[in-house]
C-alpha cells in the first residue's frame, strides 16, 4: 500500500486546477482522488490529492508541484496524524418493504437519509474510504441506483495550520 | 554567507545575469494615462529590452502601433513566428539576457509552440507576448482564437492571461523576473485585444513579488561539507557539467575548483565551451555520441560531481548501468532535477555561482593537504585518450568529409565566433570538431532536438552580438525548415554565415537506417547534394534572398571557401558544403544499451583495460 495524501495550498487563480491536473497527467502520476475548495483565507484554495506512488515518485510529484508558480505549500498528511474523510451520496432501491432495513443499515454507519421516494432513498455518508466501502457492500443487495462521491478531504490533527506560515509575508 | 537550508529561500543571487534588464529604471511616480498597448511598449523599454522578434496580426495590431514609434525597441520582422521564437532563444543564450518574441493570436501563437517547448527543455530565459481575441469573445471559437495559455502550460515555466490593461506592467515585469531567475525558462504573456486598447494608469516599477516563487540560491552548508568530504575520499572523481553551469555564469568558478581537485571534466551538449576544450582536464562530451574518454570516465568513476546537469537519457544510456560505481554529488538550482533520474547521495540546491565558491572554500580550509592523488586515474584515462581520440576516416565514395569542414571552420574562424547548429549529424560533428573554448559560444537545440533551429537562432545570436562572427552550422534537412529567415537577415543587415553540411539526406535518420534497419533508406533522401537534381539548389536559393552564396564540393576547396565566406560581412553568406551521405557520427552508443557498449566504428568497441 503506497497511498499518500497531499494537501496543497494554491493561489486561487484561473487555470490553477488545470496546471495541477495537467502536471499529473503528463508526468504519468496516478491520482486516486482530488478535491479542491476555498480556505479560511480569501484568494487561497486547498487541494487534497490522494495518490498511489512509491517514495521516489512521491518526492518527484511534490517537487514538480512546487515548481508551479501558484503552488504555495505542500504537506503530506500521514494517516496516523491526520483526519481523512470521504463523502458519498448513494441512491438505493427501497420500496415500503425494504425501507426499514435500508434505514437501519444507514443508521449503523451513522449515515443520513436525505431523500425518500416510494421506490428509493438517498443516503449521505462521510467517513474513511474503508467505512464507505463497507456501507456500499451492505447496501448492494438492495440495489444501488447511482452514487456520487467527492475526493478525500484531510486535515492534520492538533492545533497547527498549514496555511498560517505559507501565507505570512 | 548564511547557513541557509532548502526551506529558507534566499531571493537575491549574484549570478542571475547582470544584464541591462536587471536594472529597472526608476519610472515616474505620477501615474501616466495611456493605452494598454503603450504600456506594453513602455514596460519593455523600462525593462531594458532593446531587441524583439515578431510578426504582427489582428489581435496584436494595437501594440504594433506604439511599437512603430519606440526609439528604444528594435523590432525585427520575421517571416514565420517559429523564427521569432528561436531568434529570441539564440539571442538569450548568446547574451544572457531575456529573449523576447511577439506574435498574434491563434496561428501566430501556435507557431511559437516549438520554440517555447525548446526553451523549456533547455532552460532558456525567454518572454513571448501574444495577442489574444477580445475578452468578450473568448470561448466562442472566434476568428484566430486559440487557448494558448492552456496549450503552453506543459511547455512554459509560467504563463499569464491579461484581460485588464491595468495589469500589463505587473504581468510583463513578473514574466521577466520568472524567466531569468531560478532555473531560467520561457514565460508567455497572452494579452487580449481589449486590454491592449483599454486605458490604464502607468506607474513603474510594478510589484513583481510572487508568493509561490522563491528560488533557493544558497546551498545548504552541511551538504556542501559532505560534498567536500566525498571529494576528499574519491579516487576516480569526474566533473559532469551541464548547461546549468553556463546559465549560472559559473565557468570561472568551475575552472578554479577543477584545477584544485584536478579531476577530469566532461561537458554535455549544452555545456560545450563552459570549460575550455584546450584544457588538459577536459575529456569532451559524454553520452550517446560522446567521446570514448568522456564516456569511460563516467562509467568507471567513483564520484560524479554533477553541476547543472540532469542525467538526460542521451547522456546516461540505460540508466541502471550508468556510472554504476559512482556516488553522486548533484548541485542544481532546480530541486526537481535532483534524484529525478539518478539518486543523489549529496543533494545541493542552489546557484552554482554561489555554491562552487563555498565548496572551494571548504576544500581549501579543511582538505588543502589531503586531496587524493589522482595520478593513477589519469594514467588510465590518458591511455584511453591516446588510444581512442576523436577522429574520422574518409568515406569510400571520395566525397567531402563533413567532419573536416567543421574542423576547418573552427580553425579559420576561431573560438570567439558563435556557432549555432541545427539538429542531427551536423550537430554532433559541431559539438566534437569545433574547438569550444568559451561559454555561450555554442548554441543548439539539445533537449527538444528541434530541426530548423539553426538559422533563426543564429540570427538572434547575431542581433545580440553584432560584433561577433556567427556561423549557423546547418544540415540540408534542417535548413529547409526555416531558411525563410534569411529574408529577415537580408532586410535587417544581420550578416550571419550559414554552412550547410549538405549530405543530401536526413543524415542522422539515415545513419540509424544504415545501422539498425539493414540499410533500408526509407524516406531520408532529400536530393539536394552530389549527383542529384538539387531540390532546391541552395546557391540559387540563397542568391534569390540576396545572400552571398558559395558552393564547396571537395575537401581541397574547403579552406578557400571558408576564407571567402569570412571576408563577406555586408550580408548573410550561405555556403553549400556538399559532403558524403555515408559519413557517420562516431563514437556511438546504440539506443537501449549500457554506455559500456560504446562503439568507435560499426561493430567496433574499445578495449577499456582496468580502471585504476
Amino acid at each position: 500500500m503506497n497511498r499518500h495524501t497531499l494537501s496543497v495550498l494554491v493561489e486561487d487563480k484561473p487555470g490553477v486546477l488545470a496546471r495541477v491536473s495537467g502536471l499529473f497527467a503528463r508526468r504519468m502520476f496516478n491520482i486516486d482522488s482530488l478535491a479542491v475548495g476555498p480556505t479560511e483565507i480569501s484568494g487561497i484554495s486547498r487541494i487534497t490529492i490522494v495518490l498511489d506512488a512509491e517514495k521516489q515518485v512521491l518526492e518527484q510529484v511534490t517537487k514538480q508541484l512546487n515548481k508551479l508558480i501558484h503552488v504555495l505549500k505542500i504537506v503530506e498528511l500521514p494517516a496516523e496524524t491526520s483526519v481523512q474523510r470521504d463523502h458519498i451520496m448513494i441512491k438505493v432501491r427501497a420500496d415500503a418493504q425494504a425501507r426499514l432495513q435500508v434505514t437501519q443499515a444507514a443508521d449503523l454507519f451513522r449515515a443520513s437519509i436525505v431523500d425518500v421516494s416510494p421506490e428509493s432513498v438517498v443516503i449521505e455518508a462521510t467517513g474513511s474510504a474503508e467505512k464507505l466501502g463497507a456501507l456500499l457492500d451492505v447496501l448492494a443487495p438492495f440495489g444501488i441506483r447511482e452514487i456520487v462521491r467527492a475526493g478525500t478531504l484531510g486535515l492534520s490533527r492538533g492545533p497547527r495550520s498549514m496555511s498560517e506560515k505559507a501565507t505570512r509575508h | 554567507m548564511t547557513t541557509g537550508n532548502s526551506t529558507s529561500p534566499h531571493e537575491s543571487s549574484s549570478s542571475q545575469p547582470s544584464n541591462q534588464q536587471e536594472t529597472i529604471t526608476a519610472g515616474s511616480a505620477e501615474p501616466i494615462r495611456m493605452t494598454g498597448s503603450q504600456a506594453i511598449v513602455r514596460s519593455l523599454e523600462l525593462l531594458g529590452v532593446t531587441d524583439i522578434f515578431g510578426l504582427p496580426g489582428g489581435a496584436i495590431l494595437p501594440t504594433y502601433d506604439p511599437l512603430f514609434d519606440s526609439e528604444k525597441l528594435n523590432h525585427i520582422l520575421v517571416r514565420h513566428e517559429q523564427g521569432a521564437g528561436h531568434a529570441a532563444q539564440g539571442y538569450a543564450i548568446a547574451t544572457g539576457n531575456v529573449g523576447v518574441c511577439i506574435a498574434t493570436s491563434g496561428p501566430g501563437a501556435t507557431n511559437l509552440l516549438t520554440p517555447l517547448a525548446d526553451a523549456n527543455m533547455d532552460s532558456v530565459p525567454m518572454v513571448a507576448i501574444t495577442g489574444q481575441v477580445a475578452s468578450s469573445v473568448i470561448g466562442t471559437d472566434a476568428f484566430q482564437e486559440a487557448d494558448i495559455v492552456g496549450m503552453t502550460m506543459p511547455i512554459t515555466k509560467h504563463s499569464f492571461m491579461v484581460r485588464d490593461a491595468q495589469e500589463i506592467p505587473r504581468c510583463i515585469a513578473t514574466a521577466f523576473h520568472i524567466a531569468r531567475t531560478g532555473r531560467p525558462g520561457p514565460v508567455l504573456v497572452d494579452i487580449t485585444k481589449d486590454a491592449q486598447q483599454g486605458m490604464m494608469d502607468f506607474t513603474w516599477p510594478p510589484k513583481t513579488e510572487v508568493r509561490g516563487y522563491k528560488p533557493v540560491t544558497q546551498g545548504h552548508i552541511k551538504q556542501i561539507r559532505e560534498a567536500a568530504r566525498l571529494i576528499a575520499e574519491a579516487q576516480r572523481p569526474v566533473f559532469y557539467v551541464g548547461g546549468g553551469l553556463t546559465k549560472a555564469n559559473a565557468s570561472e568558478e568551475l575552472m578554479s575548483l577543477a584545477e584544485t581537485i584536478k579531476a577530469p571534466v566532461v561537458t554535455t551538449l549544452t555545456a560545450r565551451g563552459a570549460f575550455p576544450d584546450s584544457h588538459e582536464q577536459n575529456l569532451g562530451m559524454p553520452g550517446m555520441h560522446g567521446t570514448v574518454p568522456a564516456v569511460t570516465a563516467l562509467q568507471k568513476s567513483d564520484l560524479l560531481i554533477t553541476l547543472g546537469a540532469r542525467f538526460d537519457d542521451r547522456v546516461t544510456g540505460v540508466l541502471d548501468s550508468f556510472a554504476p560505481g559512482a556516488k553522486v554529488i548533484h548541485i542544481d538550482i532546480d530541486p526537481a532535477e535532483i534524484s529525478k533520474n539518478r539518486y543523489a547521495d549529496v543533494p545541493i540546491v542552489g546557484d552554482l555561482k554561489n555554491v562552487l565558491p563555498d565548496l572551494a572554500e571548504i576544500l581549501a580550509k579543511d582538505y588543502s593537504n589531503s586531496l587524493p592523488d589522482l595520478s593513477g586515474w589519469w594514467t588510465y584515462l590518458n591511455k584511453i585518450r591516446t588510444d581512442y581520440p576523436l577522429g574520422y576516416v574518409k568515406t569510400e565514395d571520395g566525397l567531402g568529409s563533413p567532419q573536416y569542414v567543421l574542423e576547418r571552420i573552427s580553425a579559420l574562424t576561431g573560438p570567439d565566433a558563435i556557432y549555432v547548429s541545427g539538429v542531427g549529424q551536423h550537430q554532433m560533428w559541431s559539438a566534437h570538431f569545433i574547438k569550444h573554448e568559451k561559454p555561450r559560444h555554442f548554441i543548439n537545440s539539445a533537449g527538444l532536438g528541434t530541426m530548423g533551429y539553426s538559422v533563426p537562432a543564429a540570427m538572434g545570436a547575431q542581433v545580440g552580438e553584432p560584433e561577433k562572427v556567427v556561423w549557423a552550422i546547418d544540415g540540408d534537412g534542417c535548413f529547409q525548415m526555416t531558411n525563410q529567415e534569411l529574408a529577415t537577415c537580408v532586410q535587417n543587415n544581420i550578416p550571419i554565415k550559414v554552412a550547410i553540411i549538405n549530405n543530401s539526406s536526413l543524415g542522422m535518420v539515415r545513419q540509424w537506417q544504415n545501422l539498425f534497419y539493414d540499410g533500408r533508406y526509407s524516406n531520408t533522401h532529400l536530393k539536394t547534394g552530389h549527383g542529384t537534381e538539387r531540390i532546391p539548389d541552395f546557391v540559387k536559393l540563397a542568391e534569390a534572398y540576396g545572400c552571398a552564396a558559395l558552393r564547396c564540393e571537395s575537401d581541397d576547396d574547403v579552406d578557400d571557401t571558408i576564407r571567402q565566406a569570412l571576408e563577406i560581412n555586408d550580408r548573410p553568406v550561405v555556403v553549400d558544403f556538399t559532403v558524403s551521405p555515408d559519413a557517420m557520427v562516431w563514437p556511438m552508443v546504440p539506443a537501449g544499451v549500457s554506455n559500456d557498449l560504446i562503439q568507435i566504428a560499426k561493430n567496433t568497441s574499445p578495449d577499456f583495460g582496468d580502471a585504476a
